[in-house]
């Protein structure tokens, strides 16, 4: 062998590849899952604004129908959270209301 | 095709990108940086940064290895790291996974000084020399990969590994001689 193959020869034994450590790869799926279901989250919330507008129902009824599974499921769960979370304002809506009208009532009552 | 399929097909290969060059990217950083910590962190913050600009590269790659734009993330956050730190890189490496390679006892003592020298030659390179040679002697990356994660024409990297491996082998000639007086 010729010194310039000797020298690769060393550099090939000297720079040897190296698994990283386990934790390393945990660490980095738990961020990858974290930032995929960020995004999968953020294209629900587009299918949702998208579905108000009657051009786009469409995408979202293929979406869920092409994207079968996780995605989809999570547009709808995605969907219940966000009505339960409508529901919830309009009954705190209420609530308040009413405690408002009960506060002036007591008030006239009490003055 | 629905944004969604779109998206979970993406995802599918982003992960089949990361299982194949995980050890790629952690070797070139520790190879680069010399120690597991801060290995580990380029390593990380290389498939976050591919991961926002995946789709981009996929269509801008028109089907050629992504290897070499993975490998290039993780080149300008190494070299963050020492502009930002002001460091040099570590000539000593944290363990002996260079020596693993020799299984031979005889060898052992001889050959992990031997090994040691060449880390520490190529430690002390030029940073474009050591990144060419730790692309192609750890990653097993051939001229046109290094070319396109190094931005430069195939001609120069062969001529850039060339001098790389020449500055090497006189440095060690001279550490040799150093060491017979």
């Amino acid at each position: 062998m010729n010194e310039l193959g000797d020298v690769e020869a060393l550099l090939r034994s000297a720079l040897t590849p190296v698994e990283p450590a386990e934790g390393l790869s945990d660490r980095l799926e738990r961020g990858l899952s974290e930032i995929t279901d960020a995004a999968a989250e953020e294209l629900a919330d587009w299918e949702l604004s998208a579905m108000r507008n009657p051009r786009n129902w469409g995408r979202p009824v293929a979406a869920a129908v092409v994207g079968g599974t996780a995605t989809g499921a999570l547009v709808l769960v995605r969907a219940r959270r966000l009505q339960k979370k409508r529901q919830a304002r309009g009954v705190h809506a209420i609530e308040k209301g009413l405690q408002d009208l009960a506060n002036g009532v007591r008030r006239r009552l009490g003055g | 095709m629905d944004v969604v399929a779109d998206k979970r097909k993406l995802d599918r290969e982003f992960t089949d990108l990361y299982r194949d060059h995980l050890r790629d990217v952690y070797s070139y950083a520790y190879y680069r940086i010399g120690n597991h910590h801060d290995a580990e962190d380029i390593t990380e913050q290389t498939f976050l940064q591919a991961y926002r600009h995946f789709e981009r590269a996929q269509r801008e790659s028109e089907g050629r290895p992504l290897r070499p734009w993975l490998i290039r993330i993780a080149h300008n956050l190494a070299a963050n790291y020492y502009r930002d730190r002001s460091r040099r890189p570590q000539t000593q490496l944290e363990d002996a996974a260079v020596v693993s390679a020799l299984h031979d006892t005889e060898d052992l003592v001889e050959g992990r000084q031997e090994l040691q020298d060449v880390l520490e030659g190529v430690a002390r390179l030029p940073e474009a020399r050591r990144e060419a040679l730790i692309m192609r002697f750890s990653l097993g990356m051939d001229n046109r990969e290094i070319a396109r994660a190094l931005d430069r024409t195939e001609g120069a990297t062969k001529v850039l590994i060339h001098r790389a491996i020449k500055q090497l082998e006189q440095g060690l000639k001279e550490e040799g001689h150093e060491r017979a007086r």
